[in-house]
């Protein structure tokens, strides 16, 4: 299964200069493990998102690769620390090829 | 004087009646999957990390003592460093030593993150260790262990 919606991301709107600030995102996925066996008795194959990117400015900051021990509709929080104002890209691959992305502005005071 | 020879007859029939539902239930239930080890961990980190050697502390993994529900395992790491452009997290590997597979989640850090935390949620198909292992920009090692409980194991069927 593909990725099929947009993934939900919450990141504050504002900062101040230095302040440390969590991300944390959300996206419907099957994360189908490879493990399961279908009514047939057939392996299911393997289908997860297996990275997921953080960048700042086209600059990444934080980066995970997920296995199939991650749960369904993976969750990821994480932090950043803001500098100056921007935009932030989130990136999610998966292993059919697609890829989902999401942005978000911050403004640093 | 039927009932007599009868009645043993029956226990009997019905005794292996029930082994035989329980011998096909093993049957059924034992190659659904074959579960990593606490040596194929070992064997994943020695591939990373090679024989270096690893410290207790600095990294705080934080899961629950008993999971009700193992496909979905709350799961939260936090590495003790000023993260700084001369001292900060590079990567964190969580490990789960009863999985089909070893490897859970890999962390990439960089001074931006600010801090090296991070939370997800996770499978565990059964009662077993959580395993996290912290590398440093300076190439230091540590790592932290935990158990989990698990009532319900998550691993499809």
């Amino acid at each position: 299964m593909a990725i099929k919606s947009a993934p939900r991301v919450r990141v504050p709107a504002q900062a101040k200069a230095g302040e440390i600030i969590e991300i944390k995102t959300l996206i419907s996925h099957e994360m189908e493990s490879g493990q399961r066996k279908d009514a047939a008795g057939k392996t299911v194959p393997r289908d997860i998102i297996n990275t997921f990117e953080a960048s700042f400015n086209g600059k990444p900051f934080f980066k995970a690769e997920w296995f199939p021990s991650i749960s369904a509709n993976p969750f990821q929080s994480f932090f950043y620390k803001a500098r100056e104002s921007g935009e932030f890209t989130f990136s999610w691959k998966d292993d059919a090829g697609a890829e989902q992305k999401s942005t978000a502005k911050l403004t640093v005071a | 004087m039927t009932l007599h020879v009868d009645a043993p007859l029956f226990a009997t029939r019905r005794r292996a009646l029930q082994l035989a539902g329980v011998a096909a239930l093993a049957a059924v239930l034992a190659p659904r999957m074959s579960l990593a080890t606490e040596a194929q961990v070992a064997e994943e980190m020695k591939k990373l990390f090679g024989s270096k050697a690893m410290d207790e502390g600095k990294v705080k993994l934080d899961v629950p003592e008993i999971a009700e529900n193992g496909l979905v395992v709350p799961i939260n790491i936090d590495v003790d460093s000023p993260m700084t452009d001369a001292d900060f997290v590079k990567s964190v590997h969580v490990f789960a030593d009863g999985n089909p597979l070893p490897q859970v989640v890999t962390y990439h850090f960089t001074p931006e993150s600010g801090k090296a935390s991070a939370s997800t949620r996770m499978r565990l198909a059964q009662t077993q260790n959580v395993i996290a292992v912290a590398e440093m920009s300076s190439g230091a090692l540590f790592s932290t262990r935990a158990q989990v409980k698990v009532t319900i194991g998550g691993c499809g069927g």
